[in-house]
């Protein structure tokens, strides 16, 4: 075993493995995280009451053992979490062959690595500072291998570490800046990568939605470019279902359109904003009621649902405008489609079927029964509550005659069905209600939280037209939001409840903060490259121009770098206590002292006293310390500053 | 160790044997790296040396400056020479700093006839014996004052120079140990005096330091004049040092801090010496060592535990005069001028 591969090494490189694994914990297999633990273990206490490393062929029967085991818990050995897993597990094990300054080097860049795979879980603000500091500890137990001159602290270690990650920091940020970027990740995550994500689905049940608003994952971020719409403007359009199969509303099929379209009403005023929508693995992009124009690389279908090309499994970002007053299908109904807004399963909801063929014979025409229905949520006690009961197999039914209490997919559904059962076109839309503006760089956050199913019913003449029947039941759900319309009991998210003022001022302040990590570390993609390129004159540079670019930057920061640490290296030589003498001895020339480069300190001193006797005492004391700390066997920094502060003094 | 020593010199050397040890201990710690001195160090080393000196200085009237080189020298480790005419203590200095130092004394006196045999000793016949046993010479001795050793044959000279360095002496086959300590003070007339042979050099070089005494002052040549015979006052000197404090001042010395800067100071006087053009020969690397052990046993003299470039510069003109010559086809640059120069010529780094 080499000397340097000390208690003390082992222990750094010990604490940077478990820094880099940490996060992996919760995610592996617990006999993997045990096996890993055992294995620092075991190397710690080698190391510390210095016996024989581990023979080989027990080394090699548990590599084999762990590799089946991953094998066996994850039917493979590739892909994100096998992959992840052997490689922790064949990390830890390296400690216990670790006999060699190379070995060491080995298990310092594998620990680099680990830090890398953390990033294909998790992009976050808080990730990052933890692998910021696993790096820090990494390049300091470097540096504890690589030290020759006895042991050092292991703050001197850190801030030598510390020094270093930040002479690396702007070869860095040209790399971030300047290196070509591809659309995405730089390679596909793994398949299994977003495994539970939460989201908007293409079918929709009772509790589908209220199970959703327990989350408070934000589901998109939207910056406005000017005027921001009244709350109950704010219906962020997403999945269109068609299809009930009573109990349950689906899209059916869906039919892509190039060209749908709908005329602006009014002055033609339009929204215009950009979304940042997090992952959630399907392919809506949401824009508020109603989008005006297609995101890049993705396409409408005939409901206005607006599809991107590939599933959303990276953070994406559009400019979007939209019109929240317009006319959709006026025009008419094609016979199709028509059928499809009609349709409703026999044999289910048969009181229901009956209600509304009741009320539509009282009502006037379409459009009265519409008001009807919404008259009947508002002024009968139909209750809003994320916790409704159980519905049995007719749930329509069950909800309007029995227990009168739900959350927006039961308005929604129920009020769709009842439309369908009286012979006018409807179909359910889900998406987000509302929004909260974080007032902390000004941009619109919404949540999982605010996920919201309305209605849309054909009317002749005015074509779809949005009904929102949980307005009726409670118009402050859409009004100011989920938090102000559920009763206290229900359970929601910590983050809804703003009770305590500074609670919410950090939550702002923490989401600002996460967005614009978001924005532009995360988000930073070829647009905003060419963005910020075009801004310093490149907006022509191809990869390779950029490629030439990053190697000359990269060439002339090092440069710099090498200037001022020679120049340093050269001013180290040169003591700061000569300087000092120097100075001391510049002094005394000017009072006639002055003195041969030959002559020594101490007969220099005698001389110039007998010339200056009204300094003689100063300039023994300074030759004094000049004498110690030149020629003396040890010298510190106070009585450098001593002998500075005395030759500053003497006149 | 083997030695054959007359019943005088084992009766030395079982003291020296004891005196060694700590010598030996201080060795062990140079190795990993010296410990500097305690200013407690400083004090306990400085008090004997300033009795030794205050003894020698009442003997030798008005030379100071000479008895603290010759001290330096000997603390050193080196062998001296002093180099003068005749009459002016030189005989005188070397017996009186054997004796304050309580070390062994012999004399030869150096001629043209003396043979290498006559220092070293011979092997007699024993007939009771029936085997040849060896009598030692005068050189098995601690300090050997070799006086007039310029006026000995080369062939007497190389004998007693190579046992200077070796500290050892080869006859007939068998190497016999010279005693611990063993310094040789050797005097010489000025070469331009009549029946000389000058030492070559590389004998020179043997030599740590050369010192010249000169006349002595009005003051002290009256006193010495007024005063009793330097003989009697010779014999009644009492040692003021045994040779185990000896040998741990001489540890002591080895301990004397020499910083970075000093080194520089000192390689800047080497390399001056190898590039000067008004020198024929620089200083070897073992001229460099003798200028900072020197220097070492200086500053040491002077109570200090490192070492300043003005210690360096006093035994400047000793460790180098010797060593060095000027490229003068007249002669009339000395050893001692060419030193002076070279102090003046080299800015203290």
């Amino acid at each position: 075993m080499t000397p340097r591969l000390d208690t003390r090494n082992v222990a750094w490189m010990a604490l940077s493995m478990a820094l880099v694994t940490l996060p992996h914990v919760e995610r592996l297999p617990v006999w993997i995280t045990a096996l890993a633990a055992l294995a620092i273990a075991w190397r710690l206490y080698l190391g510390w009451k210095g016996g024989q490393l581990p023979r080989k062929w027990l080394l090699l029967t548990v590599v084999a053992g762990a590799s089946a085991g991953i094998y066996v818990s994850f039917g493979t050995l590739f892909g994100r979490d096998a992959g992840v897993a052997l490689l922790v597990v064949m990390l830890t094990l390296k400690l216990l062959e670790m006999a060699s300054m190379r070995d060491a080097m080995i298990v310092i860049f594998l620990s680099y690595f680990v830090v890398l795979t953390n990033f294909l879980y998790s992009q976050t603000i808080p990730t990052a500072a933890l692998m910021l500091v696993g790096v820090w500890v990494i390049t300091g137990t470097m540096i504890g291998l690589q030290w020759r001159e006895g042991a050092l602290r292991y703050q001197e270690t850190l801030r030598l570490s510390a020094i270093m990650l930040a002479q690396a920091t702007p070869l860095m940020l040209v790399l971030f800046l300047l290196f070509p970027r591809v659309q995405g990740p730089l390679w596909g995550l793994p398949r299994d990568a977003f495994a539970g994500v939460s989201g908007l689905s293409d079918s929709m049940s009772p509790g589908t939605l209220s199970q959703l608003s327990l989350s408070d994952a934000v589901a998109f971020r939207v910056q406005f470019q000017g005027e921001i719409p009244k709350p109950n403007q704010l219906y962020w359009r997403g999945p269109v279902l068609w299809y009930f199969d009573g109990t349950s509303w689906h899209m059916g099929m869906t039919f892509e359109s190039a060209t749908p379209s709908y005329a602006p009403v009014g002055t033609g005023a339009a929204y215009s904003y950009t979304v940042t929508l997090e992952p959630h693995d399907k392919r809506w992009l949401f824009a508020l009621d109603l989008p005006a124009k297609l995101a890049p690389e993705s396409r409408f279908t005939t409901d206005f649902q607006m599809l991107a090309n590939r599933p959303v499994r990276s953070r994406t970002r559009y400019e979007m405008t939209s019109h929240t007053s317009y006319r959709l299908g006026y025009e008419g109904l094609s016979p199709y489609e028509r059928r499809r807004a009609l349709q409703l399963p026999d044999g289910y909801n048969w009181r229901t079927r009956a209600l509304a063929l009741n009320m539509r014979n009282a009502a006037r025409d379409d459009e009265d029964m519409v008001k009807q229905v919404l008259a009947m949520f508002r002024t009968q006690p139909f209750f809003y509550t994320l916790t409704p009961p159980l519905l049995g197999d007719n749930p329509v039914d069950d909800f309007l005659f029995n227990t009168r209490s739900g959350f927006c997919e039961h308005y929604a559904s129920a009020f769709a069905v009842l439309m369908r059962a009286a012979g006018i076109p409807a179909r359910v839309v889900t998406g987000y209600q509302g929004g909260e503006v974080n007032p902390i760089g000004n941009y619109m956050i919404v949540r999982q939280s605010e996920a919201h199913a309305w209605a849309e019913v054909w009317i002749a003449g005015r074509g779809w037209v949005r009904v929102d029947p949980t307005a009726a039941v409670s118009p402050l759900r859409v009004e100011s939001g989920i938090a102000a319309a559920v009763p206290a009991t229900d359970a929601l998210p910590l983050a809804l409840r703003s009770n305590s003022e500074w609670l919410r001022q950090l939550r702002f302040t923490w989401d600002s903060f996460a967005n614009s990590w978001n924005q532009w570390v995360l988000g930073y993609n070829p647009e905003r490259q060419y963005w910020l390129l075009s801004r310093v004159g490149l907006d022509r540079a191809t990869s390779q121009t950029l490629a030439l670019i990053l190697l000359g930057i990269t060439a002339f920061i090092t440069c710099i770098f090498a200037v001022v640490i020679l120049r340093r290296l050269h001013r180290h030589a040169r003591d700061p206590v000569v300087a000092i003498y120097a100075r001391f001895c510049r002094k005394l020339a000017r009072r006639g002292a002055q003195r041969a480069p030959s002559e020594g300190p101490a007969d220099f001193a005698d001389r110039a006293a007998r010339r200056v006797p009204e300094a003689a005492a100063a300039i023994r004391a300074i030759t004094e310390s000049y004498i110690a700390l030149r020629y003396g066997a040890g010298s510190d920094r106070a009585q450098v500053r001593r002998l500075k502060r005395l030759v500053r003094e003497l006149q | 160790m083997k030695r054959m020593p007359t019943p005088t010199m084992l009766l030395r050397a079982t003291t020296t044997a004891s005196a060694l040890r700590p010598a030996d201990d201080a060795e062990a710690q140079t190795e990993t790296g010296p410990v500097p001195l305690s200013n407690a160090d400083i004090r306990a080393m400085t008090l004997p040396l300033e009795r030794v000196f205050a003894q020698v200085n009442r003997i030798i009237l008005g030379k100071a400056h000479q008895i603290r080189l010759a001290l330096s020298c000997l603390l050193a480790g080196g062998h001296l020479l002093i180099e003068d005419i005749p009459g002016v203590g030189k005989t005188t200095l070397a017996h009186a700093l054997a004796s304050t130092l309580g070390l062994d004394f012999q004399r030869i006196q150096f001629t043209s006839d003396l043979l290498p045999a006559d220092i070293i000793g011979v092997s007699v016949f024993d007939r009771e014996a029936g085997s040849f046993k060896f009598h030692p010479g005068p050189i098995f001795t601690q300090v050997l004052l070799a006086d007039e050793v310029n006026r000995a044959t080369p062939k007497t000279q190389s004998a007693l120079l190579e046992a200077m360095e070796e500290r050892q002496v080869t006859t007939e086959g068998e190497t016999r140990p010279l005693p611990e300590p063993f310094f040789v003070i050797a005097t010489q007339n000025p070469s331009h005096q009549v029946g000389t042979f000058p030492l070559p050099e590389s004998q020179l070089d043997r030599f740590l330091m050369r010192i010249r005494l000169g006349y002595p002052g009005a003051d002290a040549e009256r006193a010495l004049l007024q005063a009793s015979p330097r003989r009697a006052l010779l014999s009644r000197i009492e040692p003021c040092i045994g040779a185990d404090e000896l040998a741990s001042l001489c540890a002591g010395v080895a301990r004397v801090h020499a910083s970075a800067a000093l080194i520089d100071y000192v390689q800047a006087l080497i390399r001056h010496t190898r590039t000067a053009p008004e020198l024929t020969s620089g200083l070897s690397p073992r001229a460099g060592l003798a200028l900072l052990q020197a220097a070492r046993a200086w500053a040491l003299m002077d109570a200090r535990g490192e070492v300043l470039p003005e210690d360096v510069q006093a035994v400047t003109p000793g460790v180098v005069g010797h060593r060095l010559h000027a490229a003068d086809p007249h002669g009339r640059i000395n050893g001692v001028d060419v030193a002076a120069r070279l102090i003046e010529a080299v800015a203290i780094p």
